[in-house]
Parts: structure tokens; sequence; C-alpha cells
């Protein structure tokens, strides 16, 4: 227990070292995304104040970032658990989607149920749904060694369609674009109905959900025997073969762990926020933004947890920068260069081979003296 | 070494000047709020403008050259006439509809949402913020402080079905529909009571795409419908249309276009006419008759062509004068009530076809 606890310490100090990076490459951005937002005749102080009070202004605000936190938490879950593996998970979208439709028709389909199971029930099917639709990619993968990426694109858009098709003709609300709405004994309790501070913001348990399973995924991938395995698979397969772990077991394992927690977001969403599933134009862009944040993240359970707080204030914070004046493109710009100064992890990067080349000369200067 | 001194220093000059460039605008506001709080309730109120009103897209947003851009027309036709800027909002989430109604009102006195998509947003918000205005473009909300706007398509559709009856001249016509929702229903059943009006004996193709952002399956269908001898295809189906003015352009049949003029679209000059729906009319009026102390909560505003909020365009100068006096003929029966134009299977079967020559 003792080496349990000094062992998760030192993660935590690890973690916190790569946090760092993020954080001083966060503050650049600010400062290059500034410079570009008044050149374009806008004042980057209004900018920034409208993109920090439109999602942390006050509880209702946060609450509401939160809400896009929530799914994004679990996307980037998602893919995270599959890079791990040394699998792609661009399928996350077809996945969210999946676990969306599933959990609406639970929360409609099992009606009369008493509320705790109900939600339970239909939160678990969405999730196991979104599972199983990963892991027929993860099987194909291993049975036919089909690429996951190029199934799961095209398994995105089965979903898709699919969930229009749903939407639009076995659950379909009379002369609307969307499908009927859940009973209430399926909704996820809201904080709004406990805190009068949240007051209209949709923040609901789903985020206590998606921490914890982000918690649970840190242990499972660190701590247990099959997450051991699944990055074995991940770092090399041939060695891992080589080492007796049976890596198409694990191909299609970790595809299923990517689904459940894709699938558990898009029932988060549906249960906890919308009620219901609208036709979609084109996709939710939940499982593709999970891409991004799970890099950003360093694919790692907890830093994915960060990464998402960083996309979800830059989403929920644009509407407000919106108002104040900046076009949506000078919005968009903003949140891109803050990625992209984030990711590239410039920072980590000069500030290293600045150290290796000073120790390079240091070791120099000290062979001519000698 | 020294080379790189250098190099760091002006780096450091660099990265300076960027930083008070970027912090000189701070001090500047700052002494106009100062005084704010003693001074402010007399003498800012007066130049303050009296209304502020904004509006929120769905996620199509700006740009598409109809719809949206309509709408964001007239409220910037409105915004001029009372000085006031107008706020702009484009949702880029269909999850963050209600969000976005949210923060907009807290900004904003007057908040319209643009599109039917935004309907369940548009009944919580409402709610949400019993003190504040809100406007909807294409959907019925009945609050007491919303005001609706939808439109008369069905009219509209009529005067184009009574150009399509004059100017074919295979006696079959087609109509395209997007999802097969009582919205493009309403569409269907305008444009073939106009065809029977004028053309009795011309058979019209009705075929939905059951999607509003698929060029290809526009085309696809219209395609079927000239195999089957169409040579005038009216299509109510988004994007779709698209499809259905490039195989007019191809196959050489007249196109009819809908709700902006879309003659533009086609290559050959092959677009016949167009069903126009004034949307910036809808969002003029909704900001205007709040700016006058007008604003109609609960009101329907319902604008079909005696309000010019329908009607048809000839961008292409396609339609022949002799047809053009039939059409107007025809216009001047539904302003002054004569012709009650049916607005689903129904009221189609029941209708009577009215000769006026």
């Amino acid at each position: 227990m003792e080496t349990r606890m000094s062992e998760f310490k030192e993660d935590v100090v690890k973690a916190l070292k790569e946090i760092a990076y993020p954080l001083i490459a966060i503050i650049i951005s600010f400062v290059v995304g500034g410079i570009l937002v008044a050149s374009f005749g806008k004042d980057p102080l209004v900018a920034y104040k409208a993109l920090i009070k439109g999602s942390m202004g006050d509880f209702n605000k946060f609450g509401e970032t939160l809400v896009t936190v929530t799914p994004l938490i679990l996307t980037g879950l998602s893919i995270a658990f599959g890079f791990r593996c040394g699998l792609f998970n661009i399928g996350a979208e077809g996945q969210f989607i999946i676990g969306s439709i599933t959990a609406v028709w639970a929360g409609w389909a099992l009606a009369g149920l008493p509320a705790i199971l109900h939600v339970t029930l239909a939160l678990l099917i969405g999730a196991f749904a979104g599972g199983l639709w990963g892991g027929f990619v993860g099987w194909l993968k291993a049975k036919v060694g089909s690429h996951e990426v190029i199934n799961g694109i095209m398994m995105n858009y089965v979903a898709m369609y699919l969930s229009n098709y749903i939407v639009m003709n076995m659950m379909n609300e009379p002369e609307k674009a969307y499908s009927v709405g859940i009973a209430d004994t399926a909704k996820l309790w809201r904080f709004a109905e406990a805190f009068s501070q949240f007051k209209h913001s949709r923040l609901s348990v789903g985020i206590i959900i998606a921490l914890a399973v982000a918690i649970a995924a840190y242990y499972l991938l660190n701590k247990t025997v099959q997450g051991y395995e699944i990055r074995a698979v991940g770092f090399n397969p041939h060695a891992a073969e080589y080492g007796g772990i049976n890596v198409k077991k694990n191909v299609v394992l970790a595809m299923i762990y990517s689904g459940l927690f894709a699938g558990l977001a898009g029932s988060i969403m549906a249960l906890g926020i919308q009620y219901r599933v609208n036709n979609l134009f084109g996709f939710t862009g939940y499982g593709l933004d999970g891409i991004a944040v799970s890099l950003v993240g360093g694919n790692h359970p907890l830093g994915v947890i960060l990464s998402a707080l960083l996309f979800g204030i830059l989403q929920k914070g644009g509407p407000l920068m919106q108002i104040q004046g900046i076009p949506k493109e000078v919005v968009g710009i903003i949140q891109g260069i803050i990625i992209l100064f984030v990711a590239a992890n410039f920072v980590k990067v000069t500030f290293e081979s600045f150290k290796v080349k000073r120790d390079l000369r240091r070791s120099a200067v000290k062979g001519g003296v000698e | 070494m020294f080379k790189k001194g250098l190099v760091l220093l002006l780096a450091l000059t660099l990265v300076f000047t960027m930083l008070t460039g970027c912090a000189k605008p701070a001090p500047a506001p700052a002494p106009e709020a100062a005084p704010t709080p003693e001074a402010t309730q007399a003498p800012t109120e007066p130049a303050k403008p009296a209304v502020s009103f904004g509006m929120i897209t769905d996620v199509g947003g700006l740009g598409d050259k109809s719809f949206n851009d309509s709408a964001w027309d007239g409220m910037q036709k409105a915004g001029k006439e009372l000085g006031v800027e107008p706020v702009i909002l484009q949702s880029t989430k269909q999850e963050d509809y209600e969000a976005n109604i949210g923060n907009m009102a807290q900004s904003v006195d007057l908040t319209i949402a643009v599109g039917f998509l935004m309907e369940q947003a548009m009944i919580t918000g409402a709610d949400q913020y019993p003190d504040k205005k809100f406007g909807i473009i294409d959907m019925v909300v009945a609050k007491p402080n919303v005001m609706s706007v939808v439109f008369k398509e069905h009219e509209g559709s009529f005067l184009v079905g009574v150009i399509a009856g004059l100017t074919t001249k295979s006696d079959v016509i087609g109509f395209v529909g997007g999802m097969e929702l009582p919205l493009i229903k309403k569409f269907e059943a305008g444009f073939r009571a106009g065809v029977a009006s004028v053309n009795p004996k011309a058979k019209v193709l009705v075929n939905y795409t059951g999607v509003f952002d698929n060029p290809d399956k526009g085309k696809e269908v219209a395609l079927a419908q000239f195999k089957k001898k169409a040579d005038v295809i009216y299509h109510a189906s988004g994007a779709c249309g698209i499809g259905v003015i490039q195989a007019a352009d191809e196959q050489g049949f007249w196109a009819i276009g809908v709700d902006k003029d879309q003659s533009s679209e086609s290559k050959n000059n092959k677009v016949l006419a167009s069903m126009i729906k004034r949307v910036d009319v809808g969002t003029y009026t909704i900001a205007k008759s709040y700016a006058d102390n007008n604003f109609g909560g609960g009101q329907i505003l319902d604008l079909g062509v005696k309000e010019e909020g329908v009607g048809y365009s000839d961008g292409g100068n396609n339609i022949p004068a002799e047809v053009k006096a039939v059409a107007d003929k025809y216009k001047a029966a539904i302003v002054d009530g004569t012709i009650v134009v049916p607005t689903n299977e129904d009221e189609l079967k029941a209708f009577k076809p009215v000769e006026i020559k």
C-alpha cells in the first residue's frame, strides 16, 4: 500500500512536470494570438477577457464549460487508450453516435423502471453499444488485418446514417428532425437541481462519471496485468508476441475499451444534456476533437482531463468572444494557435535541445583544458 | 558567442515591443471606465443606444449566400436605421444552441434565433430569461416573450408552379424535396396547385431525397425525373438543389431555385425562376417592432405574398413577358384572397384550380 502511494506520488510529480511545458506554451500562444487579433483591428484584451468570462465567468458559465469537457474527457480517453495499444481509434466519432442513439432508445423504450435502475441501465447500454462498435473494428483488424483507421472512418458514416435513419423513421418525434425524448427516469441528475449557482447550466453528474472513468482508465493501463499487456502490444507487437502476449486478443480488447469510453460519452451527452438525438447534418465533432484532446494530453488518462478542460474553455469562451465582436473565424484562429503551440510541444523541445547543447559545450570546454 | 548574445538581445527587444504593443490598449479603456462609477447613470444613458439586438445562426452559419446571409442583411438594415451595431453569434455545435441563446440574452435585449433547428433551445431560453425578448425564424414558439416569423412558402411555390405550368412543353414537371417534413410538404402542395391552375393536363413527379445537404442525391433524383420527360424541375431541398441545377446545366432542362435567386448557381443560365423567401424581412420586422416598442410577444408573423415575404424572382431573365403577366395576375389574386393556396395534401385535394387569363 505504502509503495503504491509513493508510486502514485511519483507519477503525479512527473505529470506536473509534463504540465509545465504546455502551460508555458499556452502563455506564448496567447501572446501570438493577441498580436494576430490586434492585426485584425480588434482589441486582444477584449477577446481574452471574453474568452475567460465566457467560459469561467460564473458558476453557470463554468458549468456549461464542464458540459463540453465531459464528453471530451471520455472521447480523449478513448483515443488515448487506443494509442497506448498502437491503435488509432478515429472511429470514436461513430462510437459516440451509437452510444447516444442506443442510450436514448433505452431511455425511451424502457420507461417505467425505477429512476436509478433506468438511468444506470441506459448509460451502460450506450457504453456497451459503443464498445461493440469499436470492438468490431478491432476484431476486423485482428481477424483479417484490415486497418482500423479505414474501418473506423467507414464505421463513422455507418453510425451517422444509421442514427439518422432511426431518428427519422423509428424513433421520430412526429414532424420534427429529432428523436423522441427520454423518460424523466433516464435523465442524469443535474447540479442545478441542488445548487442554484449553476442556474441554467446543464452540468450533470456525468462530469463525475467522466473523472472517475479517467482515473479507472489510468489504473487499468498502469497498474494491472491487462494494461501492461495492452501497453506492451503498443510498444512493440512483435516483442509482445514473443513474450507470450496474445496480440490479437489485446487489439480487440483495447478497441472495446476505446469504444466503451466513446459510447459512454455519447450516452452522457444524450441522457444528461440533450434528452434526445438530433438528425445529424454532419459529425458531432466530439470524437474528432478527442484525437486532439488525447494528443495534447500526452495520451495519458490524467493529462486528458486537463487537455479536455483547455478545449472546453476554448469552445465555450468562443460565443462570448463572438458577441464582443470578434469574428467567428478569428475565434477559430486563436483556438487553433493555442492548440498548435501546446501540441507542437516546442517549449520542451527547445528547452531540452538547449540543455543538451550547453552540456556538450561544457564537456567540450572541459576536454580542451585537459 | 558574441553573435549569439546579439541575436538573443534582438529577439528580446522584439518580444518586448510586442508585449508593450499588446499592453497598450490596456490603459486606454481604463480611464474611460474609471469615471463611470460616479458619473454613470445620468450622462451615459441617453448616449447609449436605446436597444441592443443580436442574431444567432444554426450550425449552417453565415456565408451560405442564402438563408442565414439574408437574415443577417435584415439585421444590419435594422441596425443601420436605428444606429445600433447588431451582434452576431454563429453556432458551431447543435448542443450549444441553448447555451448560445443564454449567452446572447445576457448581452442584448433582443435575441433572434434563425432556423427551425433552434426550436427546443428557444423554448428553454425564453423560460430562463422571461424579461428578455426573443424572435425565431421559420418556427413557431408559443411563449409570451417570443415573436415567431414563418413564411407562406406555399404561396411563392404556387407562383413558380404557374410559371412552370406555362413553360413546360412535355407536360411533365418535377418536384424535388429534401426531408419529408410538413414544412417541405407546403412547398409541394403550393407548387402542384399552381401547375394545376394553368396546365391541368401536366403531370407533376414528386420525389424526396431525404436529406438537405447532398448535391449528388439532388442530381440523381433530377436526372431520373428528366428521364421520365420532366422539362421543368422545382427543388425545395437545400444544398441538394445545387445538384438539381447542375443536372439542368448538363441536360438542358429548366430548374427552379428556392429561398433566394439561384440563377447565379447555373453556368448555362438554366434557372428559369426562383421562389424567394425574404428572411431579411423577417429579422428586420422583429428588430424594428422591438425598437418601436411594438414588440408582439407570442405573436406569429406569417409572411406571404401580400407582405412581400415570399415571391418569385427572375435573375436569369428567362421568363417570357406573357408568362410573367399571368403569374402577376395570380399574385394579385392571392393578395386579394380570391385564391387560397393549399398547404398540404388534403387541402390540395380540395383545391379547385382557378383559371385567370
